[in-house]
Parts: structure tokens; sequence; C-alpha cells
């Protein structure tokens, strides 16, 4: 028998709530948050020891604590509260109940034991094989088999949102077309399913290797196909963080989208070209063909990362065009001067936009083009670039929201108010400044991955510039910043969901109108956002094509 | 707004014309982007070469030795790797291994060279520095790519892909006499 699923309203902000969707919500946002620290613990560990005049760890435990932040932070934390995410964006916004809640349970609990099983053969040290896995380099069997269990898992959970939208569909809970937000979910969602698929096909023969039913995988092969896993998850990552940007943008300004059909076109443009990126890892690889290279990391014309740029213009146009309307007018800025600096929702998504566009984006772009990244491929640069997207760009987001999901899902107030405030800028611009640090220093042809960038045990000398060991200095001391950062975001969220002051329900938000009666912005102007757009693409050209002068200084390669 | 469905006929709302500016100005940036390295082939002087063929790892190990018994100059570094000093414009072998670059290359500056790099183990990466050029290096694949030293002195090869306890360990030399 199916029991009738139980809504309440939220107080907050007058929507529907399925109390299932609502549990999973919480339970997928709470382990997600938990991996967070376990991962950003790591994360510390390694930049303490990468920071030269520290050198934390021996080397072992060095390769160790790497291939745990990558598989916990890349993977686990970024899935985990995905996951969480689209339950919301279906159910919630929807106001619909969530389709197949048992099945909700099943697949956390496989994501919960596979991440639990890959970080304790990790730990066990005898898996330091870094999150990419590289044959013909082996880990324990269980490795694989956790990383398996995990991705099930997370397939498990796509269906259910894709389910939640049939169910909202049919049961008439809205009407029209699902809300931007949800939109830029199915997206998200879409990606995963062709991720994980991917990571699925590669990883299954793999684990059958490592227990020795399977004689050989190619090397090249087991790349083509993980970095269809690799690349591929980091976009379902880009395509969640601009929903929730959106989301923000609506949720603390009532921002309207400049043009539904832009926004949604912009999304479009990921599920045609993304494609399965795997070049942008292999572009310096023998074997495979620069035609197949070109197309593929250029995301087909590099029409996905013009969708990209839109989002960049029509995300702060529409917080330009509600501003306006609410009186902010005076010159180019006044309506970004006056918005809410200091509550953490704001803060940490402005942060997140500016940087995820100015580090993340323009510094993944030039390393992206085939020859430009002769200079780049394995250094320092790499790290630096995903730390520009995945943990600036995504987590800041990510944290940006929390700061909504603990009031709104949980019903509790925000605790340490004074931290909260704090807490984004700190971990935003400490990780600003490390990941532009870490790019200057792979600039300068500093590994990633490496223990000792002075290779005392080496048969050979060599000495990196007295800049690079600098370079490497600035990172350790703001990694160390963005960790404090980031601790106090665990610390203030796990605080507030337990402790925080219960917020009293009193008379309900008005529901949202059914018959929906909101459509695009008309005739809004946002001359600030078109102008820090220029500015935006006078930087990326200029950096684009400095990359190209500096490429053709080095020796002559054909 | 965006956390509700839109009214309907919002497809058929009119676009700003200042959105509409940017997605042009996009496009074109986008395009230009994406000439720029079919261009660069045509006409640049770095690209990666797509010449690559199997290879047992030791049928290169033999030609590696081969080379090693005909060019030898000399012996370097803690583990007495062989110097190697090949003809301008011949084929020149680096092998990658755990945890070693052999044999140093002596190359003459502004001279072409057509250089194998192939792994007998693992995956490595050809990291030369401080000229700043990357390659990643395979097991099986006998990797062909012609180049041009064009700085002299001594150079650092790093391996940056990551391959086990002693992957820091792993550095070999190519050196750069200055042309006569």
């Amino acid at each position: 028998m199916v029991a009738k699923p139980v809504f309440r309203t939220c107080g907050l902000t007058g929507l529907k709530i399925h109390d299932e969707a609502e549990k999973l919500i919480k339970a997928n946002a709470v382990v997600a948050i938990v991996v967070l620290a376990v991962g950003g613990l790591f994360g510390l560990l390694v930049a303490l020891t990468r920071w030269p005049s520290v050198h934390l760890l021996p080397a072992d435990l060095f390769y160790l604590a790497l291939t745990a932040h990558g598989i916990d932070i890349l993977i686990v934390w970024c899935i985990f509260f995905e996951v969480a995410l689209m339950y919301f964006a279906s159910a919630i916004l929807l106001g619909s109940r969530l389709a197949a809640p048992k099945m909700g349970w099943v697949a956390f609990a496989l994501m919960v034991l596979g991440a639990v099983i890959t970080n304790w053969k990790v730990l066990e040290g005898n898996s330091s094989v870094m999150m990419t896995s590289y044959v013909p380099m082996q880990a324990d069997p269980l490795f694989y088999v956790g990383l398996i269990l995990f991705a099930v898992g997370a397939l498990i959970a796509c269906f259910i949102f894709l389910g939640t939208l049939v169910v909202a569909k049919a049961e008439k809970t809205y009407e029209g077309s699902i809300p931007l937000v949800t939109f830029g979910a199915l997206v998200a969602c879409i990606i995963a399913v062709y991720t994980i698929a991917s990571g699925a096909i590669i990883l299954i023969p793999t684990f059958l290797w490592s227990i020795g039913l399977i004689g050989h995988i190619d090397p090249l092969m087991y790349k083509v196909v993980w970095w269809g896993m690799g690349h591929s998850s980091q976009q379902i990552n880009v395509a969640a963080h601009i929903a929730v940007w959106y989301a923000i943008a609506a949720i603390l300004f009532g921002a309207k989208p400049l043009s539904e059909k832009v926004s949604r076109m912009a999304y479009l443009t990921y599920v045609f070209f993304l494609q399965i990126a795997s070049a942008h890892h292999l572009l310096v690889e023998p074997g495979l063909s620069s035609s197949y290279k070109i197309f593929n990391t250029s995301y087909g014309m590099y029409l996905a990362v013009l969708g990209s740029m839109i989002h960049g213009l029509t995300v702060p146009g529409c917080i330009e065009a509600a501003q306006r309307k609410k009186g902010f007018n005076k010159g180019l800025f006044e309506w970004l001067r006056k918005a809410p600096w200091g509550n953490p929702v704001f803060s940490g998504m402005f942060l997140s936009l500016i940087m995820f566009g100015f580090l993340g984006g323009i510094s993944g772009v030039t390393m992206g083009v085939e020859q430009i990244n002769i200079m780049i491929h394995n250094t320092i640069y790499v790290p630096g670039h995903f730390h520009g997207t995945v943990a600036v760009g995504t987590t800041l987001a990510f944290m940006a929201i929390t700061y909504f999901l603990v009031p709104a899902l949980w019903q509790r107030e925000i605790m340490f108010p004074g931290l909260a405030k704090l807490q984004p800028y700190l971990f935003g611009l400490g990780m600003g400044v490390f990941s532009l640090f870490m790019m200057g220093a792979g600039t300068l042809g500093v590994s990633r991955r490496h223990w000792d960038m002075a290779f005392s045990d080496a048969p050979h000398a060599f000495s990196h510039a007295p800049a690079a060991y600098l370079m490497m200095g600035v990172v350790g001391i703001s990694a160390v910043v963005a960790v404090v950062g980031g601790a106090l975001f665990v610390l203030i969220i796990v605080c507030s969901v337990f402790f925080g002051n219960p917020i009293k329900a009193t008379a309900p938000a008005p529901a949202p109108s059914p018959v929906a009666s909101y459509g695009s912005e008309e005739h809004a102007s946002v001359p600030g956002t078109f102008t820090l757009a220029l500015l935006f693409l006078t930087m990326f050209v200029l950096y684009y094509f400095v990359n190209w002068k500096y490429l053709a200084s080095t020796w002559l390669m054909s | 707004m965006s956390i509700t469905p839109p009214k309907a006929g919002w497809y058929n709302e009119p676009v700003d014309k200042v959105e509409l500016l940017w997605v042009g100005i996009a496009l074109v940036w986008a395009l230009i982007m994406f000439a720029m390295m079919p261009l660069w082939h045509l006409k640049g002087t770095q690209n990666m070469s797509n010449e690559a063929y199997r290879i047992h790892p030791e049928a290169f190990q033999a030609k590696v030795d081969e080379m090693v018994e005909k060019y030898k100059v000399g012996e370097e570094g803690k583990v007495q790797t062989p110097v190697v000093r090949p003809p301008a414009g011949s084929d020149v072998y680096l092998l990658a291994r755990l945890w070693e670059w052999y044999p140093v290359l002596e190359l003459e500056q502004g001279k072409s060279y057509r250089l194998h790099l192939s792994s007998l183990d693992w995956q490595h990466g050809f990291s030369v520095q401080p000229a700043n050029i990357n390659l990643q290096v395979h097991p099986g694949i006998d990797e062909v790519v012609t180049i041009t030293p064009t700085t002299s002195g001594d150079f650092g090869i790093i391996c940056n892909e990551y391959c086990g306890i002693g992957h820091h360990t792993m550095l070999g030399k190519i050196r750069v006499v200055a042309a006569k």
C-alpha cells in the first residue's frame, strides 16, 4: 500500500513541501557537508605539504591525502549536494510529491556505502592512485567497487528526479513550463546520466582487471572513457551551480530572468555541445588526432562556452533589473553597492559568480586550447584552474544556498550570524588567491601531484625559479585562510541544524499562485551588468592572446 | 521568478537589445577562438604532432639501447646515466620508466630532432623546464615529435604524471648546446 504523501507549507517561502522529499534532501545535504569537512581536511594536509617551507607530510601520506581529497571533494561532496538540489528543484519547487522516496533511500545508502568503501581503501594506503586511477597503475579492487556503488546510487537519484518531473506534470501540481531553476537541474541531470554511464563503462572492466578476470586495459582508451566521467561530472557542477545562482537571485531579489527564452537556450547549449568532453585532458596525448581534440575541447566550436557567457550576463542582469525596480537607480553600480553584502546567501553567490567567470572560466577556456595546453598540461596550473571552478564556483554557491536551506527546511535560525557574514569572504577570497597563485606557479612549470619541487632525491639537479617558491608559499597561506572559511561553514551549519533557534511557524507565507504570473523581465535596462560583461570580455581576450604569445616563445614543435 | 513556472507565452516574449548584443559578441568571440586552433596548425610553430605508433616496450628499449651505444659521449648524475649526443635531424629516443628518464640527451640549439617518447611501465609526464613543454607519455605508444630547441642550457625533465611513490625523484635532463 502506498501511503498518502504528507505535505507542509513553508512559513518562509510559502512552498509546499513533501515530507519524504524534505527528509531525503536533509540526509543528502548533511552527508555532503560531512564529506566536505573530511575532504577539506585532506585538502589542508595537501596544501601544507606543498607549501615549501612547511612540507608537512611524508611522500606516501601526501599521495594518500591527495587521492582522498580529490575523490571526496570533486566527486562525493558535489554529487551528494547535487542530489539534494535535484530533489529540491523537482519536488519542492513544483509542489509535488517525490517519486519513489523508498528508492531515494536505496540510492542514498548505495552512495554512502560506496563513498565509505573507497575512502576506507584509500586510507588503508594501498590505493594512492589519485582520483584519476590511470591504468596500468592499480588500486585495491574494492576501491573501484566503492566508486561503482556510488555511481549506481547517483544514477538512481537522477531517475527519481526525472520521475518526479513526470509525477508533477501528471498530477498537475503546476501549470505550463517548469521553472528555470528546475530546467537547470534537468540539464544537470541529463549530463549526470551520461557522466555516470561513462564511469560505469570504464570502472566495471577496470574492477574486473584488478581481480584478474581481464588481462589488459588500454591506458589511452581508459583515459578517453574515464574523462567522460571525470570532466562531465564537473559540468554537472556548472549546470547545478548556475541553477543555484538563478535560484538565489529569485529568492533574495524576486528577480525574473531578463528573458526566459535566452536563459533556457543558454542551458540547452550545454545539452547539445558539451558532449562527452574528454579531450581537455588528452590534448597532449599521443595517438589521438588533432581534429578530434579541437572539436571536443572547444565543446563544439565553443558553443557551450557561449552558453556560459550568456549566463554570465543574465544572472547579474536579472539582479540588476530587480534592484533598479526597487529604486537603486543611481549610476552604473548603485544596484550592486546596495546589495545585501552582509547576507552570506548573497555574498557567497555573487563571489562565486564573479570568480567562477574571471578565474575558473577564463583560465579553463585558455588552457583548453589544443596548443596552449602544451604549456599547461599537468602543471599546478591545472588544479589552480579547477579550484577556480569547483571551489570558488560550485562549492561557494552551494554554501550560499545552504544558508537559505537551513531556515527553509530545518526551520532553524542560522547561528553565529557575525561569523556567517564573514564566512563566504574568507573561503571565497582565500580560494581565489589560492587558485590564482597556483596558476602562476604552473606557468613557471611547477608540477601538480608532486611531493618535492626541490627534487632532493633525484639523480639529476634542477631548481625552479625563486618566484615559483614564493608563489607556492602564497598558495599555502591562502589555503589556510580558505580552510578556516570552510571549517566555519561546517561549524555554523552543523550548529544551526542541531542547536539553532527553531523558527516559529507563524502565519504561513502566502503560497505562490498556482497559475504562474511570472515571465521575462520586460524592457529592463542593465547598463551596469553590460559594463561588467565587457570588462570580463576584455580580460578574456587579453589573457587568451598573451598565452598564444607566450607559447610562440618556446621551443618549436611539430 | 526563476523558481516559479513562467507565464504562458514566455517563448514569444521579446528579447532585450542588450542581451541580443551580448549573445552576438560572445558568439563572434567563440568562433574566433575556434578558428585559432586550426590556424595555428597552419601558421604556428608549436603544434602537437599526430604521429604515433603502437610499440612493444622491449622493442622501444632496444631502439634506445642502440642509440645509446652509437652516440654515447659520457655519464652523468647520481646513477651515472649515459649522455648521448645524436646528430641533428636524427631519430632520438627517450625512455620513461619507474622512476627515471633515460638517457640524458645533448642537443644542438636551432637544430631539429625527431624525438621518440615511450614508457616501459606506467604513464609518465614529459615536462621540460623551464622551456615549459609538457607531453603525456604512454606505455605501448611510440610518440614522435619533431622538436627544435631554441634556447640553450641545462633543462630538467620533470615527470608530471603521478607514477607512484618515487614519482618526485623522477627527473631527467636535456642539455642544449649553443649553436656554433
